[in-house]
């Protein structure tokens, strides 16, 4: 068995990483799960969280606003909406970002509310888990 | 015959003219690179977008609860085409070769008889079918404040046009915009964004059966928009790159043009400058030997 993957992770501007990872901590839509290589083929949306990635020889942490990862038994990609390195993320974008998410809670439509209810609380549990 | 002061005029002011088009040609050449690396460093999001939503697509298709976004609304009454072109001109057939395009599609949709409106976006296709077609144009895009196309600009183009689509203006979305091909090749081409079609092909897990979560329906209504708001950040970096690359190879004719006519004019001027001096000596020896 491999004990390393293929991990991306790209935003629609750039790739911002491309190692071989022995595991991935991803936020996804229906809770946190953590991919490792040999991972049942899986497609999963995210919510706004940090992504962990544990290299043979370093940890990093990106902050993602949203999109999907794609996982297999080789690789595991992350297509962030918006990602950025835990270190760069500032309180103005968490600003931003919480902001946007009560706009978009206030403009959903009926049907929508549920989901924008849910980012707005995603947010703010990021919010909290940053200490920010 | 012009005189010598006017042919020595005209030289100068060629000289400088040669002097902008080169200029021009070393700044486009400049930020082409600088469109061309944004354009690649776009493409790995762009493909794998386009790879999970083709095989999405592909699984959902034939269902009924499939997103209205990627089966139509049933009709093609009702197009919608988004003119994206540059916010300058002085690029060669550039901004010409889209609207060329764009016109035959709008010619042959209104012989249908088809409800037609149009966006653009950039001001140079505006204002060639503000002309003719100014009562189809439902709004500009304005980008000639955005230094750099950002994904943030193709999300707001793509909200604008979701918002459009839901509220039943239109039935069918095409963008039209040149693709890069290399710095003298732009091909000018049209794109159905709205029904979304996405190639499907053998995903990463090798046709392997995807567990999905939340399920299929779910992923592929949220994804979609987002597919959406690729194809239009793919097609504004291959514009800008193509606008570049336009821009390099006309200003490159146009600096080697007005070498040509420095040439040209420098033999004239000193052909007439030499005829007056041959006429001046004729006439003193005329002179001299009269006495």
């Amino acid at each position: 068995m491999a004990d390393t993957m293929q991990f991306e992770l790209v935003s629609p501007e750039r790739k911002l990483a491309s190692v071989a990872a022995t595991s991935v901590q991803i936020p996804g839509m229906e809770g946190d799960l953590t991919a490792m290589p040999e991972h049942s083929p899986l497609l999963t949306t995210l919510r706004p969280g940090v992504v962990k990635v544990n290299a043979a020889s370093e940890t990093a942490e990106y902050v993602v606003t949203g999109g999907f990862a794609e996982i297999s038994p080789t690789a595991a990609s992350i297509l962030a909406e918006q990602a950025v390195p835990r270190g760069d993320f500032s309180a103005e974008m968490m600003e931003a970002l919480s902001a946007d998410a009560d706009l978009a809670l206030r403009d959903a439509p009926e049907d929508m509310k549920m989901a924008a209810s849910q980012r707005v609380r995603d947010v703010a549990a990021l919010k909290a888990q940053l200490g920010m | 015959m012009p005189s010598l002061k006017d042919l020595k005029i005209r030289i100068e002011s060629v000289k400088s003219t040669r002097k902008i088009t080169k200029a021009m040609q070393m700044v486009a050449a400049a930020k082409l690179r600088r469109a061309q690396e944004a354009a690649e460093a776009a493409r790995p999001y762009a493909e794998r977008m386009e790879a999970v939503l083709g095989n999405l697509a592909a699984g959902v298709a034939s269902s009924p609860s499939a997103p209205r976004l990627l089966t139509g609304t049933g009709q093609s009454e009702k197009h919608l085409l988004v003119v994206a072109t540059a916010e300058r001109g002085l690029c060669g057939g550039f901004n010409s070769s889209i609207v060329k395009l764009a016109r035959a599609h709008l010619a042959r949709l209104l012989a249908e008889g088809k409800d037609v409106k149009i966006l653009t976006v950039g001001k140079k296709g505006r204002e060639q079918l503000r002309r003719d077609y100014g009562n189809l144009i439902v709004e500009h895009v304005d980008l000639s404040d955005v230094r750099r196309i950002g994904y943030t600009n193709a999300v707001d183009i793509a909200h604008n046009l979701l918002n459009r689509f839901n509220a039943g203006d239109y039935d069918v979305c095409t963008i039209f915009y040149n693709r890069f091909e290399n710095v003298i090749t732009q091909v000018p081409t049209a794109r159905q964004l709205i029904p979304a079609e996405f190639e499907a092909t053998e995903g990463a897990a090798g046709g392997a059966q995807y567990d999905y979560e939340p399920e299929e329906g779910a992923i592929l209504a949220e994804l979609l928009p987002r597919g959406i708001a690729t194809q239009i950040f793919t097609a504004l970096l291959e514009n800008a790159a193509s606008e570049q690359g336009a821009r390099m190879s006309a200003m490159d004719n146009a600096t080697r043009n007005a070498g040509d006519m420095i040439d040209r004019l420098t033999i004239q001027y000193n052909r007439s400058r030499q005829a007056a001096i041959t006429t001046e000596l004729i006439e003193i020896i005329a002179g001299a030997e009269a006495l």
